[in-house]
């Protein structure tokens, strides 16, 4: 093996660094609050999913518990279509959105994927409201030549109900 | 400014019904709406799924009350005033649970899950007039089910529940009849809020009108999914008054239906599971009614605020106002009982391409209505004009007919010393 080479494999082995995640995770907030919502598609697996769980049930299995948003990636990629193009009338005009992510905690992980946790707090902002989403993710990443994608995203919110915020028209 | 004498324009000489925007927005209609229809009516309080065995209780609030929805030890439901008593704390500040009893903090008076008052510390203090038995906890004046969904009336007068629900009776049995192990609610609520007047939520969930442009990307979506394949058979297409205020729309829809219409986004391997569905439905309920629960859509609307929409999934769906502007709303997922583990699944993913907060159309209906509600404060002396189809007799249901029927119903109760209907249009005409 060349040099250069095994020194490539011994980068690869190595687990997944907390730089390396949480430059991913900031990068991946800002594609959502400048509504680059295709480059933040690309950041998904073929099987990727995306869910929000009904806020009274947190824990829940979207296989047999009502959710809010369960999406596999033929949905998801559906949902960003929809929120690209005009006819999405909760979000034409765009709402702007900020999110804050803090507390990033890789919680398991080894050369090839990663299983970590954020809190985030989610501003959206439309008609002259605030509407605050309080929450965290919990993310499943892989690791693949081109970088990290994202298998399994899921925004767990720790709203007791959405009285306050009415809708999740966005990708939270 | 006072509450007008009628809110209708019942032209039926020229085909017009216009509905008066102070309705939406003027808070003595509100407080109106609070004495004449949510004190008088038949309000949705929950399933009976969700209180399945002794001890089961939800907390639910509705009409401006907090509410234990609980199932006694005694194996009776009832529907309990989540007040102490002693001095007024709630006793249950739970969202729900099983409990042998309710325990207010504040000084330790305990209630029996049947609503008896079983423990008060220091219970010597009081003297001989002191009853246990008189300070039961209160209940709703009338609890009443129909084939699983339990309402409360906070009139001890109303007229029983099957004859309040008049027509609406054919519509529930449709979704009841659908397992014959019965149906549950699957956990998980719904629970938001909208900024808007809570009739606007009535009109839009069951305007037929709206679909094609509001929800344009919907359709977009299913047509991408493969999931035109109409169904078969008969087509259906109509609106109807069910009385009391109750509408209903049927119609064959585009999209699949767990029980029992198939479509290429449920995957191949789920095909012969829905046709056995069919088929067992047809056994049991003949081929008529198995075609009618199978492939029709329906969109419910009981008086005044209960929506039971049967479409690419069950929803019900029931909302409260907080402020002429502001309603609260929950919705859930009812589904046959036993239903199996991946038949499930399709359910609930079929049930969120459409519905609710997150799915690829509440968001736009919500962003609609508020959009409205804004618009009639632009405008408060301006009418709504809800007239399609007047001089249709029977009208599809992009017509109008189901929200002239609720709004004539509301007339009738809200409109102060005119108690027939006629009575209301004569003053309307004035």
């Amino acid at each position: 093996m060349s040099p250069l080479a095994s020194a490539a494999s011994a980068l690869c082995a190595a687990d997944l660094s907390r730089a390396e995640i949480e430059d991913f995770l900031f990068a991946e907030a800002a594609l959502l609050d400048e509504w680059r919502l295709d480059e933040w598609l690309a950041l998904f697996t073929e099987d990727a999913t995306y869910s929000v769980p009904s806020t009274d049930a947190p824990d829940a299995d979207p296989s047999d518990t009502l959710f809010l948003i369960a999406d596999d990636a033929a949905r998801l990629r559906s949902r960003v279509e929809q929120l690209l193009g005009k006819t999405t009338w909760s979000e034409n005009p765009r709402a702007r959105t900020r999110r804050l992510l803090a507390n990033v905690r890789i919680r398991k992980t080894d050369a090839a994927r990663a299983w970590v946790t954020a809190n985030f707090v989610v501003y959206r902002m439309r008609s002259n409201q605030v509407a605050t989403y309080v929450g965290r993710y919990e993310y499943e990443l892989l690791r693949r030549s081109s970088g990290l994608r994202i298998q399994h995203r899921r925004a767990i919110l720790d709203l007791e109900s959405l009285r306050d915020v009415g809708k999740i028209s966005f990708i939270l | 400014m006072g509450i007008r004498n009628s809110y209708i324009d019942d032209d039926a000489e020229n085909g017009l019904f216009r509905v008066q925007r102070g309705a939406f927005l003027d808070p003595e209609v509100l407080e109106a709406e609070r004495a004449r229809i949510f004190d008088r009516c038949w309000l949705y309080l929950g399933h009976e799924s969700e209180v399945a065995l002794p001890g089961d209780f939800r907390t639910r609030e509705l009409a401006a009350r907090r509410i234990v929805f609980v199932r006694g030890k005694d194996g009776v439901v009832r529907a309990l005033l989540n007040s102490c008593t002693h001095r007024g704390a709630e006793v249950c500040r739970e969202r729900g649970g099983n409990a042998n009893s309710f325990q207010c903090f504040y000084h330790g008076w305990t209630f029996a899950n049947d609503g008896r008052l079983i423990g008060v510390p220091g219970e010597e203090a009081y003297s001989g007039g002191f009853s246990r038995e008189k300070l039961r906890l209160r209940e709703a004046p009338r609890l009443e089910s129909y084939r699983g969904f339990f309402f409360v009336s906070f009139d001890a007068n109303v007229a029983p529940l099957r004859e309040y629900l008049a027509g609406a009776l054919e519509y529930l049995d449709l979704v009841a009849d659908q397992s014959e192990l019965g149906m549950e609610i699957v956990g998980g609520t719904q629970s938001y809020a909208i900024n808007a007047n809570w009739k606007l939520l009535v009109e839009n969930s069951y305007d037929g009108y709206h679909a094609q442009i509001a929800h344009t990307r919907y359709l977009k979506y299913l047509a991408g999914t493969g999931a035109f394949g109409a169904p078969a058979g008969q087509r259906w297409d109509r609106a109807r008054e069910l009385g009391n205020g109750h509408a209903v729309v049927e119609y064959t829809a585009p999209w699949g239906r767990p029980i029992a219409h198939w479509v290429p986004s449920f995957g191949d391997a789920l095909a012969p599971e829905i046709g056995e569905i069919r088929a067992k439905l047809e056994a049991r309920l003949g081929a008529d009614r198995a075609h009618r629960i199978a492939t029709t859509s329906r969109n419910l609307g009981i008086f005044p605020n209960l929506v039971i929409n049967d479409i690419m999934a069950i929803t019900v769906r029931t909302f409260h106002p907080l402020a002429p502007g502001r309603m609260n709303v929950e919705a859930w997922s009812l589904a046959p009982r036993g239903e199996a583990v991946e038949h499930r699944r399709h359910r609930l993913e079929n049930f969120l391409t459409f519905l609710g907060p997150g799915g690829f159309a509440t968001p736009d209906d919500i962003e609609a209505l508020e959009s409205c509600h804004r618009g009639y404060a632009t405008t408060p002396e301006e009418w709504n004009d809800i007239s399609r189809d007047t001089g249709t007799p029977e009208p599809p249901i992009t017509g109008e007919l189901q929200m002239r029927a609720f709004w004539r119903h509301w007339q009738d109760r809200i409109t102060p010393n005119v108690s027939s209907l006629a009575e209301a249009r004569r003053v309307a005409a004035r």
